[in-house]
């Protein structure tokens, strides 16, 4: 339920950004910035709380377990 | 001259960055030199591999592109790159960390090799993904001697400044590796990052604040589509968001995600890679927007809407050659750098200067990767390692760096600008129809190596027939494009003013599709793998 409900989040953020709603606005945002602009802003905004949201309820930590496992080992950190 | 002073400063520290990285190398061991031991740290893996994927596309052609487009550029270029990177990042890099790991690979066509049980199909990918890369390179090399020489307004020539900046490139990787390249590149991304707040604050005050610019722009017919993105196809825009599959396509993205210490380092990276996106592109692409309302007060860009006004009014009428000439006349490439030179104090500019040529000079991973491929897909594979040993095989990475730069040199003095402009259009397509591979070799059993190799030949197919297309069809000017074959009243195939398009959509469209098609059929259709090897990339949880 929870990996299906991430996917209809991925998703629906991928068609949300083909905003046709505000293809001819000239509307300016505080004045400033035009609204096609703003939303934008904002999509990029929302596509990493989207990151949090997969890197926190869908993370792949079964191949960190599975590296470990081999006894590889990286370097000291740079 | 002074804001040179402050390039050549900015230069000194790069290459200080890539002899100090060389001291704590261990220079004979490969994973040391290609991969940086497998150990950066959460701060160096995010700006770094933030700073690989921005080239001078970012501060300079967004702006340019926005200049003469609108806010569209936005849209287009990193609203979508700002989601599908991530994603890429979070569901393909990560997954290739761990097998870089588990298996020790340190290169992208060395996992295919492994994983579809082949050996010259793996070189076949290994070429074309080379040609394709080749191009950056070369354009790295033009833009470093064209910014250095209009930053030091001519003092400097192309000539010398192409040389300069291959030379320090050339040094930090050669010495540095890619402990090195990775320092370089976080310390580019501080200075991309501060650029883009330095440059809207002194910029806005110069022009007295962006509110009575932006409110003339929208209301003069002449201006007021570039607020909006009506000239802008919604098939087009869409096709867009197929161009940042190239990312995690491009082997130094790959080969970057398997610097990473522990597989936690990808978490930052993916939450914040499209806030820094914001950050970079949305100043850039403001500011090109806004470039519009400067004419009265810089004469360059007042020459540059003239242009553009030509080519919208007499484009029709004019010979392909001279709609060329005055396309080149109204590209807004330098905007930005007009912008500092009228806004900014001395100094300052000097400052931003060097945040520019920061992202001119994205070429190093490149190198890098090109290097790493060459002494691991060929030298080591086909016996090198084992008949001269590890530090050789690092020698060898070494000199090809100094090989390839000093070619891609020679090639930058002879060959016109625009002619790779457009081939990294082409492989931007390219590696966006090659992503197919990765994601079929780590998310599919049944994908087969025969499979890879119809994949790999399409798009080396696709991407010379798109390139001969336009090279043998002049664009037509500004308006609807010229049709060139229709299938029952549908328009199949035609020219755009600035590509082309097929069923409506950019090349990369078909493109990734048919790829990806090919990829199941063929695969359907062959042996596969033995059970042993995909049980090494499979779990049962898979």
């Amino acid at each position: 339920m929870k990996r299906a409900l991430l996917v209809l989040a991925v998703a629906s953020l991928y068609v949300l950004h083909q905003d046709i709603w505000f293809w001819g606005s000239k509307r300016l945002v505080f004045g400033i910035i035009p609204v096609g602009l703003f939303y934008h802003g904002c999509f990029s905004v929302a596509a990493s709380l989207l990151m949090w949201l997969l890197v926190r309820h869908a993370w792949p930590a079964h191949l960190e377990r599975e590296v470990e496992g081999t006894g590889r080992e990286g370097g000291e950190a740079s | 001259m002074i804001p040179a002073i402050f390039v050549f400063i900015y230069l000194a520290v790069v290459v200080y960055i890539g002899v100090f990285a060389f001291r704590r190398s261990e220079g004979h061991r490969a994973e040391d030199f290609f991969l940086a031991n497998r150990s950066l740290g959460t701060f160096v893996f995010l700006m770094s591999l933030f700073g690989t994927n921005m080239t001078a596309v970012a501060i300079l052609g967004s702006s340019g592109h926005a200049f003469t487009n609108g806010i569209v550029t936005y849209g287009l270029m990193a609203s979508s790159s700002g989601l599908v990177i991530p994603l890429t990042i979070f569901l393909i890099g990560t997954r290739v960390w761990a097998l870089g790991k588990k298996y020790g690979f340190i290169t992208p066509v060395q996992i295919f090799r492994d994983r579809w049980e082949c050996a010259h199909i793996g070189t076949v990918i290994f070429a074309v993904q080379a040609v394709l890369l080749v191009p950056y390179i070369i354009i790295g090399i033009m833009g470093g001697g064209t910014t250095l020489s209009a930053i030091s307004g001519g003092f400097v020539p192309y000539w010398f400044g192409g040389a300069i900046v291959a030379m320090v490139v050339m040094s930090y990787v050669f010495f540095g590796g890619m402990r090195g390249t990775a320092w370089v590149n976080t310390f580019q991304t501080i200075l991309f990052l501060v650029f883009g707040v330095i440059a809207i604050g002194v910029i806005g005050t110069g022009m007295g604040g962006f509110r009575g610019a932006a409110e003339a722009l929208g209301s003069a017919p002449a201006t007021s589509w570039l607020l909006t993105r009506e000239r802008i196809s919604p098939y087009y825009f869409f096709s867009y968001t197929f161009i940042p599959l190239s990312a995690i396509a491009f082997p130094h993205i790959l080969i970057f995600c398997l610097t990473a210490k522990r597989m936690v380092q990808f978490k930052k990276t993916v939450i914040f890679y499209p806030l820094c996106i914001l950050l970079i592109w949305f100043p850039c692409v403001f500011l090109g927007v806004m470039a519009n309302r400067t004419a009265g007060e810089i004469p360059a860009i007042r020459e540059k809407q003239e242009a553009r006004r030509v080519l919208a009014q007499q484009g029709k009428t004019m010979s392909p050659e001279q709609r060329e000439v005055v396309r080149e006349q109204a590209a807004g490439d330098d905007v930005i750098l007009h912008l500092l030179q009228h806004y900014a104090p001395l100094w300052l500019a000097g400052i931003l200067g060097a945040g520019i040529m920061a992202a001119v000079m994205a070429s190093d991973s490149q190198i890098l990767a090109l290097s790493t491929m060459f002494t691991e897909d060929v030298f080591a594979f086909y016996g090198g390692k084992r008949r001269f040993g590890e530090p050789v095989q690092v020698q060898t990475g070494r000199i090809f760096v100094i090989v390839l730069t000093i070619l891609a040199y020679v090639v930058a003095l002879r060959a016109p600008e625009t002619i790779f402009e457009i081939a990294i259009q082409y492989a931007f397509s390219g590696f966006a129809a090659l992503s197919p591979l990765m994601i079929a070799a780590l998310f599919w059993r049944g994908s087969t190596k025969w499979g890879a190799l119809a994949s790999t030949v399409w798009v080396a197919l696709a991407v010379t027939a798109v390139a001969v297309f336009q090279q043998t069809t002049a664009a037509p000017p500004p308006g609807p494009p010229a049709v060139f074959w229709t299938v029952g009243g549908t328009e199949v195939l035609a020219r755009t003013p600035s590509g082309t398009s097929v069923f409506g959509f950019m090349p990369v469209v078909p493109m990734v599709l048919v790829s990806a098609l090919l990829m199941v059929v063929v695969s359907k259709l062959t042996p596969k793998p033995s059970a042993a090897t995909v049980a090494r990339y499979f779990s049962e949880r898979d």
